[in-house]
């Protein structure tokens, strides 16, 4: 191998250098937020990078768990998670396999109905009205049904299944299986891949979801964790917390719900990084 | 007659599969649709929206002469335009030069940590970034380091709040931005590298005369299939990130329409929503033909 010029050296140098920079803009926020939230008092009004620890103090996040509603929000966030996500996986697939299979008849317009959701909304009001004549608002179902089945999730399903080997099918078929068993025995087993993908798209959906906890919800024991965490943050509450604790920086109660809130979703980041790349490219396959 | 009648059999069971979808679509997306015409009635919660009188044109009359929604869509347009060339560009250069990065475990890792912040949602990132562009925060902390006295107003300031808006916007979709470029550039043949090398190519000769000529169809297709959001200036940051100081520069489409719904004014909130889904409607079917015409039915968004 040659040597390389002085001149490629430099540009190498230059892009891993603007590239480190990057990257730390994306990691810093994490930390400034975490060393923030476990500074006293006297740190955390004085501004600065937080970039090192200068105290151990954990009197923002016995702050925060002191209002009552923060174990509910925490409490409903995972279980949102939990609940939503595999019934949303569920129905993505079972709408996705009709749409996928040439023996049904109207495919077509059946797509169309399920691809028009996507390009066209009734918006904001009519929604709100919906859910206050079907007994919605207020209702934790809302946070079942919010995004349960999404038009571009079924596209990403359906683009798979086409994927499998038509003879799969086919020799299913001749042992006599029925489409609810080549489904359920076939169909759901050999893609994995894009159900995970799936999975994980729904999970930060739903882990992330604010808004509807915040205009469908008025009972505070059903509001989500990213709601909370705007109200104290976004909408001041914390003033009520720090009068609770006195002489306590505001900065750091709003950095210790930010970490309460951030930390839940770090723990799926390994199966994003598996999963992104991939869904996104089996999403863009085409027939 | 056999293969008929498994025929007609295999298709009713694939209805049936399908009747819990069409219910769901039919219930929260469909009806919804139908109480678009809210818009155009007077509606009264007593009559309902079947039992309200029909007004015309009146509450879109009443919307485009009114002067917040002229300075809504005003803000909304300048945000988007500047958000959807930005938000383009950076990833399709980010991707390259990561690909320029010649230690494996590097690039990768840049990568994967560039994915972090499409993790967290607005409210999550806008929490921090209220304290770090707060006035005695890292932002003018670093200012202050080399020599700048005055701290600047990052969220209060009308301009620097738009940057800020249009930056940490850009900064967080540009490694999930970066996947598929990354993925494109896998796909170039090496040989094409080494033959422009032995040729005496540069790397910037490269980079200009192979990679980007590969990217091109990919940032096509991507760039028109934005255009559909030029009416959403990014609804979930701005409203957990404006204050009362930036409303003037600040105030979109969707903070508008949240703001005639929690005032009560339905019709109006109504008819600003529908204006913004019809023009979205409009741009996607438009930009998703042209994506299908010069690609030749090869890519699209259906």
């Amino acid at each position: 191998m040659k040597r390389r010029s002085f001149g490629s050296r430099l540009f190498d140098a230059a892009i891993v250098i603007v590239l480190l920079l990057i990257s730390f803009t994306m990691i810093y926020p994490l930390i400034f937020c975490f060393v923030l939230s476990i500074s006293g008092d006297g740190h955390a009004s004085q501004g600065g990078f937080f970039l090192l620890p200068q105290s151990w103090d954990l009197t923002a996040y016995k702050a925060v768990f002191s209002k009552a509603y923060l174990g509910t929000g925490l409490i409903n966030s995972v279980l949102r998670v939990i609940i939503s996500v595999p019934i949303s996986v569920f129905f993505t697939a079972l709408c996705a396999y009709p749409l996928s299979r040439k023996e049904m008849r109207y495919r077509t317009p059946a797509f169309f109905f399920v691809l028009f959701t996507m390009l066209f909304s009734g918006g904001m009001v009519p929604i709100y009205l919906l859910y206050q004549n079907i007994g919605l608002l207020d209702n934790r179902l809302i946070y079942v049904l919010q995004g349960m089945i999404s038009a571009f999730n079924v596209i990403l399903v359906k683009n798979y299944f086409q994927h499998i080997p038509e003879s799969m099918h086919e020799a299913a078929e001749m042992d006599g299986a029925s489409e609810w068993y080549i489904f359920f025995r076939i169909y759901l087993p050999l893609s994995v891949p894009i159900l995970a993908t799936i999975a994980v798209f729904q999970t930060i959906f739903h882990w992330n979801a604010w808004f509807d906890a915040m205009i469908y919800m008025t009972t505070d024991s059903k509001v989500v964790m990213q709601t909370f965490l705007q109200r104290i943050v976004i909408q001041f509450e914390w003033q009520y917390l720090r009068d609770a604790y006195v002489g306590l920086a505001p900065e750091a109660i709003k950095a210790a719900t930010v970490v309460i809130t951030v930390v839940p979703i770090l723990l799926v980041f390994p199966f994003v990084q598996k999963y992104f790349s991939k869904g996104i490219m089996l999403g863009s396959l085409k027939e | 007659m056999k293969p008929k009648n498994t025929s007609r059999k295999t298709h009713t069971i694939l209805w049936w599969m399908f009747l819990p979808c069409a219910i769901y679509y039919f219930i929260f997306d469909y009806i919804p649709m139908t109480g678009l015409i809210i818009s155009f009635k007077d509606y009264s919660i007593s009559k309902g929206i079947l039992g309200s009188e029909w007004v015309g044109f009146k509450h879109f009359a009443a919307l485009f002469s009114g002067p917040d929604f002229a300075t809504a869509l005003r803000n909304t347009l300048i945000i988007s335009v500047i958000k959807i060339i930005l938000g383009f560009f950076a990833p399709v250069v980010f991707a390259i030069m990561l690909n320029e990065v010649r230690m494996m475990f590097l690039s990768r890792g840049m990568q994967i940590i560039s994915l972090l912040p499409h993790l967290f949602s607005w409210v999550i990132l806008a929490s921090i970034f209220r304290l770090i562009f707060s006035t005695n925060g890292p932002a003018n902390e670093l200012l202050f380091l080399i020599g700048l006295e005055n701290p600047i107003g990052w969220l209060s300031d009308d301009i620097w709040f738009l940057t800020v808006i249009i930056v940490t916007d850009v900064w967080k979709g540009l490694g999930i931005g970066a996947i598929i470029y990354l993925a494109s550039i896998a796909a170039i043949p090496v040989q094409l590298y080494e033959t422009a090398e032995i040729d005496g190519a540069n790397r910037f000769q490269q980079i200009r005369y192979i990679t980007i000529p590969h990217l091109v169809p990919t940032m096509v297709v991507l760039l028109i299939l934005s255009l559909g959001g030029f009416l959403s200036a990014g609804f979930d940051q701005i409203y957990n990130m404006y204050n009362p100081l930036v409303y003037d520069v600040a105030d979109i489409i969707d903070t508008y329409v949240l703001r005639m719904l929690t005032s009560l004014n339905f019709e109006i909130a109504t008819a600003a929503g529908m204006f913004k889904s019809v023009v979205a409607l409009i741009l996607i079917v438009t930009s998703n033909y042209v994506a299908r015409r010069l690609t030749g039915n090869e890519q699209g968004l259906y």
